[in-house]
């Protein structure tokens, strides 16, 4: 899962990026609502925590610019202004979820994760597919009732899948979910991830589409 | 005190009273002089007709007249207020009305004369005919006359003491109705809430009240906006402390959990961080508070700038190894006039934004214009964008250009410290460079030292 942080206090920003980290997403973090906008318009993200009070503007002005551009990336607004009109503007400004700080961080990874959720079209908070379950609130796996032990980007990789599956994803849409901006793509990494989970998952579940990208097989 | 009501009722009432007084003393003193010209003429006719009546021949008659005993005057009614005596020439009675007295009534003058008869003063006119004979003395007495005045003023002034407490009742009843619209306010104003800040309506008041109501609303207002003021300071500095306080709890909930010993060392020196910032927050807030509150002092100390920012620099931390100071050596001799604390403020937060937005390093260089009216601080920081440079000294204004460990309040202070010793803060980018040139100009000359 690939989260956006906008939020203009170092210390609170770096948090989240370790703390939501902690949790098996990946988060970019930008302090501005320029550098917001940047974002936005150049990645896609699986959620945003965003800050309503950033040093150049207002977070739900941010919010409402993706709102009318038809960007429907689940917002979680995280600001220290929570008076019950303070939510219900920021929730008709279109967010999805509203957390005052300070907050629990395990509270605001669940609602985050929730919003994601959501946002894929599911409610169940575990993906099931046949013998596989997958449940990223406690970053765990099952087959058949034993748990599979997996790297935190195989993990990422095998919930990218499991959220649609017979959807095909890229190997490109793979890779954003995995890496951040600072970090440095491996080539082959994903393959090698794909590889790996093969070997744990089972070689028919993960389906390759030539040209295009993997899939997980409705029907083992 | 006194109520108004009360006042006013006092005021009108003695007021009337006087008036009332000086009415019957004009009345009395006036009546008294008419009723003593009226009673004279009577007299003198009476005194006429009597002479005119007394012939040699009824002389004997006259002698006749038994004398009648006397009469006081307090048995006297008004209808036998005249007296009349004849006299021979030669001293002997001839005759005298009922309720004369035997003694004679008036010295052997013409005319009017008073004069003492029994213990009474008597009122007396005499007309002496030789070719007749006889005196003859007309007179009343005096104390029927003073019965007479005391009559006629008691007669005007039993109204008038039933009149008084009648009156005053009116003008209590009265003052009552006049001073309604000011129970109403009272009532209204007794009525409100402590937070009930509202304009009193001025709609129906009179406009005598209107002053008042004007005034008090003025005062309203001042309260609301302090509180206003108050109110979103308060909600600014909540605002303010729970980002980092949302930060210090979500570092310690990663250095609790994380496995990974780099990771809990980056979050607890994060939240270090973090508690520093946090505490030089609360320490600009209490400063802040404390601006506020205390009332400005008339203070005619000076200092010379040199040796207060020599003071700050000691008392501060061990500056970053990567940041100069420059002092100019005209600051020795440039004497700041008013409250030390205030000036020391003022730069001691000068120059902590200065380090505070110069993390790349730099020099920080304090001046004294060559006009001797300001000192002057240069940083080789980012400087503020134009947009913004009103806006910075607006307490929590932290603008884009922010630093990591500003609290947003700094210059706020600086401004408002100022302020207390009559001087004014003006903010400009430097032109030849990047960064900021701060100067706390005063107006009054500078006094420099020998």
């Amino acid at each position: 899962m690939r989260i956006l942080v906008i939020e203009d206090d170092p210390v609170l920003s770096n948090g989240l990026q370790v703390g939501l980290g902690l949790s098996g997403a990946t988060v970019d973090r930008v302090e501005t609502c320029v550098d917001a906008r940047a974002a936005l318009a150049t990645s896609g993200f699986d959620a945003v925590v965003l800050d309503i009070m950033l040093p150049d503007g207002s977070g739900l002005d941010v919010l409402r610019e993706m709102r009318k551009a038809g960007d429907c990336t689940p917002v979680l607004l995280l600001t220290a202004l929570d008076e019950t009109p303070d939510r219900i503007r920021g929730l008709d400004s279109g967010a999805d979820d509203y957390l005052g700080k300070p907050f629990d961080l395990d509270e605001l990874a669940a609602r985050v994760r929730a919003i994601a959720r959501r946002n894929s079209g599911r409610a169940a908070p575990v993906m099931i597919l046949g013998g596989l379950v997958v449940e990223p609130s406690s970053l765990s796996a099952t087959l058949d009732g034993s748990v599979l032990t997996l790297s935190r980007r195989e993990f990422a990789v095998l919930s990218t899948l499991m959220e649609r599956p017979g959807t095909i994803r890229s190997k490109t849409e793979i890779e954003d979910r995995l890496y951040g901006w600072q970090e440095e793509i491996e080539s082959n990494a994903v393959e090698v991830h794909i590889h790996n989970l093969r070997g744990k998952v089972g070689r028919e579940t993960i389906e390759t589409v030539r040209g295009l990208g993997y899939r997980m097989r409705m029907t083992p | 005190m006194m109520s108004l009501r009360k006042r006013l009722f006092v005021i009108l009432v003695a007021a009337t009273s006087l008036i009332w007084l000086c009415a019957v003393v004009w009345i009395y003193i006036g009546s008294r002089s008419e009723l003593e010209h009226v009673l004279d003429t009577r007299l003198q006719e009476a005194a006429r007709m009597v002479h005119s009546l007394v012939g040699r021949d009824n002389m004997a008659a006259s002698a006749a007249i038994v004398p009648a005993p006397a009469t006081t005057p307090e048995m006297a009614s008004y209808e036998r207020q005249l007296s009349c005596q004849i006299w021979s020439l030669d001293g002997r009675l001839m005759a005298r009305s009922s309720g004369a007295p035997d003694a004679k009534l008036a010295e052997n003058v013409d005319g009017f004369s008073d004069r003492v008869v029994d213990g009474e003063l008597w009122r007396v006119y005499t007309i002496e005919d030789q070719e007749k004979g006889v005196r003859v003395m007309v007179g009343d007495r005096i104390g029927l006359r003073d019965r007479l005045v005391n009559d006629l003023i008691f007669g005007l002034m039993a109204p008038a003491l039933l009149i008084v407490p009648l009156l005053g009742l009116l003008i209590w009843v009265s003052l009552g109705r006049g001073l309604r619209p000011l129970d109403v306010m009272a009532d209204a104003l007794r009525n409100r809430d402590a937070d009930d800040m509202r304009p009193i309506d001025t709609g129906r008041t009179l406009p005598e009240v209107r002053l008042l109501t004007d005034a008090l609303n003025g005062l309203f207002g001042k309260v609301e906006a302090a509180r206003r003021h108050e109110r979103e300071t308060t909600a600014f500095a909540a605002h303010e402390l729970r980002t980092p306080l949302a930060g210090l709890k979500t570092q310690a909930q990663i250095a609790l959990t994380a496995k990974d010993a780099g990771v809990r060392e980056n979050a607890l020196s994060q939240i270090l961080v973090s508690v520093d910032r946090t505490t030089r927050l609360v320490r600009q807030l209490l400063t802040l508070a404390r601006l506020e509150a205390e009332n400005r002092v008339a203070n005619n100390t000076s200092s010379a700038a040199a040796e207060l920012l020599t003071e700050i620099i000691n008392a501060a931390a061990p500056l970053p190894a990567n940041i100069g100071v420059e002092i100019d050596p005209a600051l020795a001799k440039l004497m700041l006039t008013g409250e030390r604390e205030s000036w020391l403020l003022a730069l001691r937060n000068l120059h902590e934004n200065a380090i505070h937005h110069m993390p790349g390093g730099g020099v920080i260089s304090w001046h004294a214009t060559p006009d001797g009216k300001s000192v002057m601080v240069l940083d080789d920081g980012p400087g503020i964008p134009n947009d913004e440079i009103d806006q910075v000294t607006q307490r929590f204004y932290r603008g884009r250009h922010k630093s990591a460990s500003g609290t947003g309040l700094g210059l706020t202070i600086v401004e408002i410290a100022a302020k207390r010793v009559g001087a004014k803060l003006l903010l400009e980018n430097r032109t030849t460079q990047t960064g900021l040139q701060a100067a706390l100009i005063f107006p009054y000359a500078v006094s420099r030292s020998p």
